[in-house]
């Protein structure tokens, strides 16, 4: 009996798990790649999170927005505070009021947001024929199959092929990855269009990655934390389920059958 | 001898013979409440359902504190717990996991009834109570769902809220109240959260009324005969040890989900805000609804398919008048036996045509499914208690029977 419960668990599971996968056969195949954060152990790596960063300062920031991410969060990634208000003191920020009650522009502080490129959604579609570039924060949960679909989709560039050439729209570009194959994102990356701090070559594909990685830490920053407590509650659980074994085992003993 | 009792105990009797609170819960689910000594580990689940209940409702009133549910508010607010609450990721993600295990374990424990015939005389307002719940806890998970305010959220609540415009007369009316405006908007969030708060409170209070009728007749077993004194233990220490055990055994599961998959039930869309002009290319309900869905979408007609659906759980309050045998548990029942497996696989594969495109196989399987999910409560479950033979029952749980009917 024991065994039907943990198949009929184990059906469940299994019927439920693969949810994100799903919807990945729906378009093409992805591109799985080896990513630190995968598995029950996996997490960052805080050298790929800093080029991250870097590539999306240095390229997807002109355009897209980082909401929930605050400069003081980037210490999670390795920078220390000093270096937290260095950088958000490269940015100036609007602020509300002086004492004339005047909006007045300030340096940012470590627990001011990423600014956005934009003030507001119009100026943002005004500014990109029409399309809104989407806020980056969650980008990597909002997806299925998250991290491989954006490292897949900003490498996905290619001329289109000859019978959809007529059909691209104006301002639009061919993108294999992406639903419809027309993309309002220009290609970004082109091999060494930054140079990464750490010396590391800035390939197109090493660039897709660290941003990915990055753009993944930005959406589920407490992942590490999360399967470090997963591992030290499901040890505890089972102690404490094998305990219980052998309590309900010795109760029962006492019974005559 | 009572001049020989401890302090400690005087002070109890003092207490119990005012308010005998801690006998009534003795008698309820402890000492005194003779169970059968035959109940297998599908008896679980009652015991884990309440135990998700009260997860659900401690996690809840926390996430409650750090929550705004308004529409300019609530999907920040969601990410603001996520990141900025300390330890608010694990609340959140125990919560919205915590709804589809507490699904996945009524679910185990419906079926169970339906095997075991639980839901046979003297048990019918059990049964009812457990619908009750049933239909309690769906309208809570879908109140909750919308309370993030993501795509999902917004166009899930869209798609439900308008089925009630296909009442006739009074549909729209139905619908701009449920909506406390004309569309999906700002107050219908402030009502789903009110109510999503509520109805965990209206849970408890069946739920107490759920376990008082299983008091007057009992627990069904296994065998589903009626179980003399001789062959019943007291739920404390024999059954309380046994839930424990396979509470564990529950939360392995549930913590693996929640700690290493915490996204899986969910869809990625819910992580796009919400935005009234542009709906997403596929709306999926949560899966514990996706069959139900199905049943929705499985005729044309709008009023017809909100009839089915709602009719496909309404119909399990007469399954016990349905079911006309009297022989309570499937194991002494062959045909049903087999028509209980059938039954379940037809939920199953609704549930995947619920997940897909109305269109080609899925549809085809969609309206098979419907019809065989009625086919089985209409038809068979009262035609086959006519025509089966059930095997002999033992007199009692201690007395099995050996002779096989063909001797």
């Amino acid at each position: 009996m024991r065994t039907v419960l943990f198949a009929a668990f184990a059906v469940i599971l299994l019927n439920e798990l693969p949810a994100d996968v799903k919807a990945a056969s729906e378009g093409v195949e992805l591109d799985h790649q080896e990513w630190t954060f995968d598995g029950p152990f996996g997490g960052f790596d805080r050298q790929q999170l800093q080029r991250g960063f870097q590539v999306y300062r240095e390229v997807c920031s002109s355009c897209h927005g980082l909401d929930y991410i605050a400069f003081r969060n980037l210490e999670a990634i390795g920078y220390s505070e000093d270096q937290t208000k260095v950088l958000a003191s490269e940015y100036l920020i609007e602020d509300c009021c002086d004492d004339q009650g005047d909006i007045f522009d300030r340096p940012a502080i470590p627990a001011d947001g990423i600014p956005n490129p934009y003030p507001n959604e119009q100026f943002a579609r005004a500014s990109n024929n029409g399309s809104l570039p989407p806020d980056l924060s969650l980008i990597t949960k909002a997806r299925a199959n998250g991290p491989d679909y954006i490292y897949n989709l900003i490498l996905a560039y290619e001329d289109p092929p000859a019978d959809m050439e007529e059909e691209i729209m104006f301002g639009m570009y061919y993108n294999t990855v992406f639903d419809g194959n027309q993309i309002a994102m220009a290609q970004q990356l082109f091999d060494e269009l930054i140079e990464y701090s750490d010396g590391t070559v800035a390939t197109n594909e090493q660039m897709a990655k660290d941003v990915t990685a990055f753009l993944h830490w930005a959406a589920e920053p407490k992942l590490e934390v999360r399967k470090q407590t997963g591992v030290r509650v499901l040890l505890f659980t089972l102690v404490f389920t094998v305990l219980a074994y052998f309590l309900k085992r010795r109760i029962w003993a006492g019974l005559k059958h | 001898m009572s001049n020989e009792k401890g302090w400690g105990m005087r002070a109890f009797d003092w207490f119990e013979e005012r308010l005998p609170i801690v006998s009534f819960i003795d008698h309820s689910v402890g000492s005194k409440y003779p169970a059968p000594n035959n109940l297998n580990y599908f008896w679980n689940f009652g015991s884990l359902a309440g135990f998700m209940l009260v997860v659900l409702m401690m996690t809840g009133i926390v996430l409650a504190m750090s929550y705004t549910p308004h529409v300019d508010h609530a999907f920040e607010s969601v990410e603001r717990i996520m990141r900025d609450v300390n330890s608010g990721w694990l609340i959140r993600y125990l919560h919205a996991n915590g709804g589809s295990f507490f699904f996945i374990v009524v679910l185990i424990h419906i079926f169970r009834g339906m095997y075991y015939g639980s839901y046979k005389a003297p048990r019918e307002v059990l049964w009812w109570l457990g619908i009750v719940i049933y239909l309690l806890m769906m309208a809570t998970a879908f109140m909750g769902y919308v309370l993030p305010w993501g795509q999902m959220s917004f166009w899930g609540a869209t798609v439900i809220t308008n089925l009630f415009s296909a009442v006739p007369i009074v549909g729209d009316e139905i619908v701009t109240l449920l909506w406390g405006g004309f569309s999906v908007d700002n107050p219908t969030l402030n009502r789903f959260f009110a109510l999503h708060y509520l109805l965990p409170f209206a849970i408890v209070g069946v739920v107490v009324l759920h376990i008082w009728a299983l008091h007057i007749p009992g627990s069904n077993n296994p065998m589903g005969i009626e179980v003399t004194a001789n062959d019943k233990i007291p739920f404390h220490p024999y059954y309380t040890s046994k839930d424990v055990f396979g509470l564990g055994v529950f939360l392995l599961f549930y913590f693996t989900v929640v700690f290493w998959f915490p996204n899986a039930m969910g869809h990625p869309d819910n992580y796009i805000p919400a935005n009234p002009l542009q709906t997403p290319a596929h709306i999926v309900p949560e899966w514990y609804f996706l069959p139900f869905y199905a049943i929705l979408r499985s005729i044309d007609d709008k009023l017809t398919g909100v009839i089915l659906m709602f009719g496909s759980i309404l119909i399990l309050f007469v399954v016990p008048w349905l079911d006309t045998s009297r022989v309570r548990s499937a194991n002494f029942r062959p045909i049903f036996k087999v028509l209980f497996w059938i039954f379940l696989l037809d939920c199953f594969v609704l549930g995947w045509c619920g997940s897909q495109l109305p269109e080609g196989l899925p549809l085809i399987l969609t309206r098979v499914g419907t019809f065989w999910y009625f086919f089985h409560f209409l038809v068979l479950l009262p035609v086959v208690g006519w025509i089966e033979t059930p095997r002999p029952l033992p007199s009692s749980i201690s007395t099995p029977v050996i002779a096989s009917p063909a001797e």
